[in-house]
């Protein structure tokens, strides 16, 4: 069965990129460079999302330690540039490398359990590098480790503001193309089909370890990028990069965006940040509105807000 | 018997102080259809179980094909020819009937570590995937999930995934489970139609259908095989008419 080329998830995934691209157009129109700087940073929570949705939403594997290849991508970078490496392209591929290496690893112990132990070994990871950045006195500590230069890849300048936020949403979207090619493929089909039914996979013939791991490891890989990313933006690295509030808040992203859906989790982000944003300039005590809406999304909208915006069945 | 193609010798599996299965002997020739039946918790599912690699029996050997594979994991002897059908209806409830399908397909095709090629459109898959289906009547329900086959379809398409994946060996967990007559009748047809090709183990508690599609039989009960042999031999044998038989008649 031949789905047709224009359906609406996808015409409603062509508009979000379209609105994110114009974000800098009515940042300078408006003169508020500000939100050039929020809608960047939320893409970096976006791809963030996404990549957890790899693991989360397709593989079922409810990862709470995310925020610790966030954090490994950009010490990546933050080492780096300490020690004087000035070109992006090396830091970000380091970035990758590393968080790649560490997903491998976190990936292989923690897969070897499931359902709580699952959760709650991939958060005892996720802390132990949060305490590993804080001991690094060398490079900041607690107090964090800002960074000279966002430096430039060959024409690209990161100093400038719009062009890395034009740099960040090619990569979204990359990894956005990326995800959907990797769920709609073979190995896609194996993950969700051990998701759904693990007996059954396994009476196929599908051993479900190994394509879970590949499955992890793609994941933090994406994240460390994220990581990368964030590190580069706010030209500063620090430990509260890697608390644990932060691998919650990366869930609900996903989980409030619609789960298994790719793009509903960059959809996630744009609202739980730019929530975040709107009423934390009423009330200091802003959770306290966002936590009933959550509460009413996950009640009411069974496959988040992408379900509600994309129809019932996914995209 | 000089080369089964499955033999299961001196086989224990304890659950607690429990023998689901007591030093279990058992061997199918290459295209026999050999059903194993027995009273409830007999051991009739921890038996397949142990065969198919869910569970790792505490003692005993199992050899397919002239390979030892007690400690082979279940995947591997799915890919080897062991191929399992469930008692509980056990789907990708998401999915619909040819992606089931085409999972089986793509596992037996070898590895899934691709991930570039859309396997929604991949020929590949869909034309073996849509034979499986049609072997068992479903062809014309392919694109619909799971969810909304009828219990009989979906019993139906537990046995064409086992069939997808070619198995030298089917290990059928009560196919007839939960049918009414007229499903049962078919699923009965579609077995005696597969009579010869694949080798059979069958569990199952439709009398009718065992003595229909049998080769030989082994009556089970708390673990341990009492009786084995030709139908006739076995409806005759006065152990297993008090065991089992018996009791039900």
């Amino acid at each position: 069965m031949r789905v047709p080329v224009i359906d609406r998830p996808r015409i409603a995934t062509f508009l979000l990129f379209g609105l994110l691209a114009l974000v800098p157009v009515y940042a300078g129109l408006f003169d508020q460079p500000f939100y050039l700087t929020l809608f960047a940073r939320v893409m970096i929570f976006a791809l963030a999302a996404v990549s957890l949705d790899l693991v989360l939403g397709f593989g079922g594997m409810v990862s709470f330690g995310h925020a610790a290849y966030l954090g490994v991508g950009a010490y990546a970078v933050g080492i780096l540039a300490y020690h004087g490496v000035d070109s992006v392209l090396v830091r970000w591929s380091v970035a990758i490398l590393a968080s790649a290496a560490v997903a491998l690893f976190i990936g292989s112990v923690s897969l070897r359990t499931s359902g709580m132990y699952f959760i709650m070994i991939t958060l005892a990871f996720a802390q132990m590098l949060f305490y590993l950045a804080v001991s690094l006195k060398a490079y900041g500590g607690d107090d964090g480790l800002p960074i000279a230069q966002r430096g430039a890849i060959g024409p690209i300048d990161l100093n400038s503001s719009t062009q890395l936020y034009y740099l960040i949403l090619v990569l979204l979207g990359l990894a956005l193309a990326l995800a959907h090619r990797i769920i709609g493929s073979r190995f896609g089909r194996a993950l969700e089909g051990a998701k759904w039914n693990e007996r059954r996979a396994v009476a196929l013939g599908i051993a479900p370890y190994r394509y879970r791991l590949v499955a992890f490891v793609i994941s933090g890989t994406i994240c460390g990028l994220a990581g990368a990313l964030l590190a580069t933006l706010t030209s500063f690295v620090s430990p509260s990069y890697m608390a644990w509030t932060r691998s919650g808040e990366i869930i609900v992203m996903v989980v409030l965006g619609g789960m298994a859906t790719l793009t509903g989790p960059i959809v996630g982000a744009i609202v739980l940040l730019v929530l975040e944003e709107i009423l934390a300039t009423i009330t200091i005590h802003w959770m306290l509105i966002l936590g009933p809406v959550l509460v009413l999304v996950v009640l009411f909208a069974r496959r988040g807000l992408w379900g509600w915006i994309a129809g019932a069945r996914h995209g | 018997m000089a080369e089964a193609l499955l033999t299961v010798s001196g086989v224990i599996k304890r659950f607690g102080g429990i023998a689901a299965s007591d030093g279990v002997d058992l061997s199918i020739a290459r295209g026999e259809c050999h059903a194993v039946i027995g009273p409830n918790g007999a051991g009739k599912t921890t038996l397949i179980a142990q065969v198919s690699g869910e569970l790792r029996p505490d003692a005993g050997r199992i050899v397919f094909d002239g390979a030892d594979v007690t400690h082979e994991p279940a995947p591997r002897r799915a890919r080897s020819g062991l191929a399992r059908s469930f008692q509980v209806t056990c789907l990708i409830p998401s999915f619909t009937a040819i992606e089931n399908a085409a999972l089986a397909i793509q596992a037996r095709q070898g590895h899934s570590f691709r991930f570039w090629r859309e396997a929604r459109g991949d020929r590949s898959l869909n034309e073996p995937a849509m034979a499986a289906l049609a072997r068992v009547g479903l062809e014309g329900r392919a694109n619909v999930p799971v969810g909304a086959l009828a219990h009989g379809e979906q019993r139906a398409l537990e046995i064409a995934l086992a069939l997808a994946l070619e198995p030298r060996l089917l290990l059928l967990d009560e196919p007839m489970a939960g049918m009414g007559p007229s499903d049962a009748a078919r699923m009965i047809a579609l077995l005696d139609g597969l009579k010869g090709r694949v080798a059979m183990l069958l569990v199952e508690h439709d009398m009718d259908a065992v003595f229909r599609l049998a080769d030989r039989i082994s009556v089970l009960v708390y673990g341990k095989v009492i009786a084995s042999g030709r139908p006739e031999d076995v409806r005759a044998d006065a152990e297993v008419k008090r065991a089992y038989l018996g009791e039900a008649a």
